[in-house]
């Protein structure tokens, strides 16, 4: 089945580039995580008609793909998913918003179309500034920036966990439904018949296994904390990094 | 149903990460409190699974389109609601940084859209009180698509309260949700049946794992009437309450014609065609415009609302029986 391995090839290439030895793959996790999401705030918080003000702000996206040697193109891919609801919803500016807002020659240009852009543009920013992060910051290192920012151990380790065991579960929902459509030649999907027993069967043994993984877990001397790695300290070029991107978002936003 | 960053602004985002930090931080205290350390891995692992799970496509019969698992609810009823939500928070994180489904900014209200109420109403109103005087497969069955169904018309109608608030669309609220509604409707009803049928199998082959599931004492009945009298007030609840709220504005096509030509309805010239199925419609519709004859109350809209629901039930419910009636011949053979 397609969409599971693609899930699983998505998995593996996002850990191929978030450990690349690459300076933006060195900057402190928490720098990144709150740049992050102090861009995304930034652009989202734009006026739905100021469409130069945002065009500018593509300064960080554009800026981090060229330095950061990260494709373009694996980035547009992420968009398939984000598009579609942002476009059902933009597509109607221009038919309710009919306000003439400039002329272009014979056309005429509605703050309804202006509004529709800069809806999609923002779409467009957010989810290539979440891809920078996640291409060049593990979710380990993520975790550990969220364990930094006082996010609860249980949630982080959590989070961790389920990180962990989603190829492990991947593969196994791959091999089931391997087998399944080996018996089952020219289905689709999965037969309303066996809808329980196939991911029923899936399910218990992922209970099973989830005791494996206590136990397991237990032998090496689990207390309720687990151990990110190394554990990287914020140094002065984290800081730097930091304030010349915060800095720059606040002259964006004034500009 | 998952929220872009660019449908939200920065204040509802900001407040729907405090409402979901809330209930985040409730769930952690009653999960240590339950002090059993074994959960953490099987949180971990569940998450996984339900992650998983929806990339398997469930083919629904006689439409060649296929369905997916309603994780919310299924989470709930394996693992009760605190450890349900905080499993459902990490399987939305990993979806919203790794897949790019959903928005980091959004994620607060992503989580309360999806995960609260699939794990806290879902187990509060819905799986527990129905389990509580034991369970059956029927009960099983009726708790999954009531609160699939249930959660997510919560969710998608957070979803247009908060694109709304943000002032993201120009299309009327009315419309918006008009359009969220129903399609959740449907997609609810086809990941209630999905849930129920892997609940349905975990509960023959291993009822200890179901929360509310006593192995010895089940075999509850399924009360037929608790169940069909629980759907009626669900469906009166829909069709009168939100009915009367859309209709407070004019339906979106009709709006657009309004503003084009003055009028809500294109005048016809009352000539030939048009003028006999105009008066063939009129004499026929039970509750033109949505309301009674000559009457402009609420009341009437409301009713309209409610008679509505009641009809689509009895298709279903039809619907369902003969789905049934067709059915039964085969799994005999089958046995």
């Amino acid at each position: 089945m397609s969409k599971l391995d693609n899930a699983l090839y998505e998995l593996h290439h996002m850990d191929a580039l978030a450990s690349r030895d690459q300076w933006m793959n060195r900057i402190h996790p928490l720098v990144k995580l709150v740049l992050t999401a102090a861009y995304i705030a930034v652009t989202v918080s734009f006026h739905k008609y100021n469409f130069t003000g945002l065009l500018r702000m593509g300064l960080y996206p554009v800026a981090l793909f060229i330095l950061g040697e990260v494709s373009f193109r694996d980035a547009l891919k992420r968009l398939r998913i984000v598009l579609p609801l942002v476009c059902f919803v933009g597509l109607f500016n221009p038919f309710f918003d009919r306000q003439p807002a400039m002329q272009i020659g014979n056309l005429v240009i509605t703050a309804g179309m202006i509004s529709m852009v800069t809806l999609m543009l923002k779409g467009v920013y957010s989810v290539l500034a979440a891809y920078l992060l996640i291409a060049s910051t593990s979710i380990e290192k993520i975790c550990h920036a969220l364990r930094l920012l006082h996010v609860p151990a249980i949630l982080v380790t959590q989070i961790l966990l389920t990180y962990r065991y989603i190829s492990v579960l991947l593969e196994e929902a791959g091999r089931i439904i391997q087998a399944y459509s080996l018996r089952a030649p020219k289905q689709k999907g999965v037969h309303f018949k066996v809808w329980g027993s196939l991911a029923g069967q899936l399910l218990l043994r992922s209970m099973d296994r989830a005791g494996q993984v206590y136990e397991s877990m237990l032998l090496r001397g689990y207390t309720g904390e687990f151990y990110y790695g190394e554990k990287t300290p914020i140094r002065t070029g984290d800081i730097l990094y930091l304030t010349v991107w915060a800095g720059v978002f606040i002259i964006l936003k004034l500009l | 149903m998952h929220m872009a960053d660019a449908l939200i602004s920065p204040a509802i985002a900001g407040t729907m990460y405090a409402c979901s930090t809330a209930a985040a931080t409730y769930s952690i205290k009653k999960v240590r409190l339950e002090t059993d350390p074994k959960k953490i891995p099987v949180m971990g692992v569940m998450g996984a699974f339900v992650f998983a799970t929806q990339m398997i496509n469930f083919t629904i019969p006689g439409t060649g389109s296929s369905g997916h698992l309603c994780g919310g609810m299924l989470l709930t009823a394996l693992l009760g609601p605190y450890a349900s939500f905080l499993t459902m928070i990490g399987v939305l994180l990993i979806q919203c940084l790794l897949f790019a489904d959903g928005g980091l900014l959004a994620l607060g209200g992503n989580i309360w859209n999806m995960a609260f109420y699939g794990c806290f109403l879902g187990y509060f109103l819905i799986w527990r009180p129905i389990m509580k005087k034991g369970a059956g497969k029927g009960k099983i069955i009726a708790a999954s698509i009531l609160g699939s169904m249930v959660t997510l018309q919560m969710g998608a109608f957070s979803v247009t309260l908060e694109t709304f608030f943000s002032g993201i669309t120009e299309l009327p609220f009315s419309v918006f949700v008009g359009t969220m509604q129903p399609i959740h409707l449907a997609i609810g009803f086809v990941e209630g049946l999905i849930t129920a049928a892997v609940l349905v199998f975990v509960y023959e082959s291993r009822p200890e794992l179901l929360m509310d599931v006593n192995a010895k004492q089940s075999d509850g009945r399924f009360s037929f009437k608790h169940t069909v009298a629980i759907l009626c007030v669900l469906a009166l609840l829909i069709g009168g309450g939100f009915s009367l709220f859309a209709s407070s504005h004019p339906d979106g096509l009709e709006w657009s014609i309004e503003r084009i030509t003055g009028s809500a309805e294109i005048e016809s010239a009352g000539t030939g065609p048009y003028e006999a199925a105009e008066q063939v419609q009129e004499s026929t519709s039970l509750l033109p415009d949505y309301a009674f004859k000559n009457s402009d109350s609420l009341l009437g809209t409301s009713f309209s609302g409610i008679a509505g629901s009641l009809i689509v039930l009895a298709v279903c419910a039809g619907g369902c029986y003969l789905f049934k009636f067709f059915r039964k011949p085969k799994t005999k053979d089958a046995r």
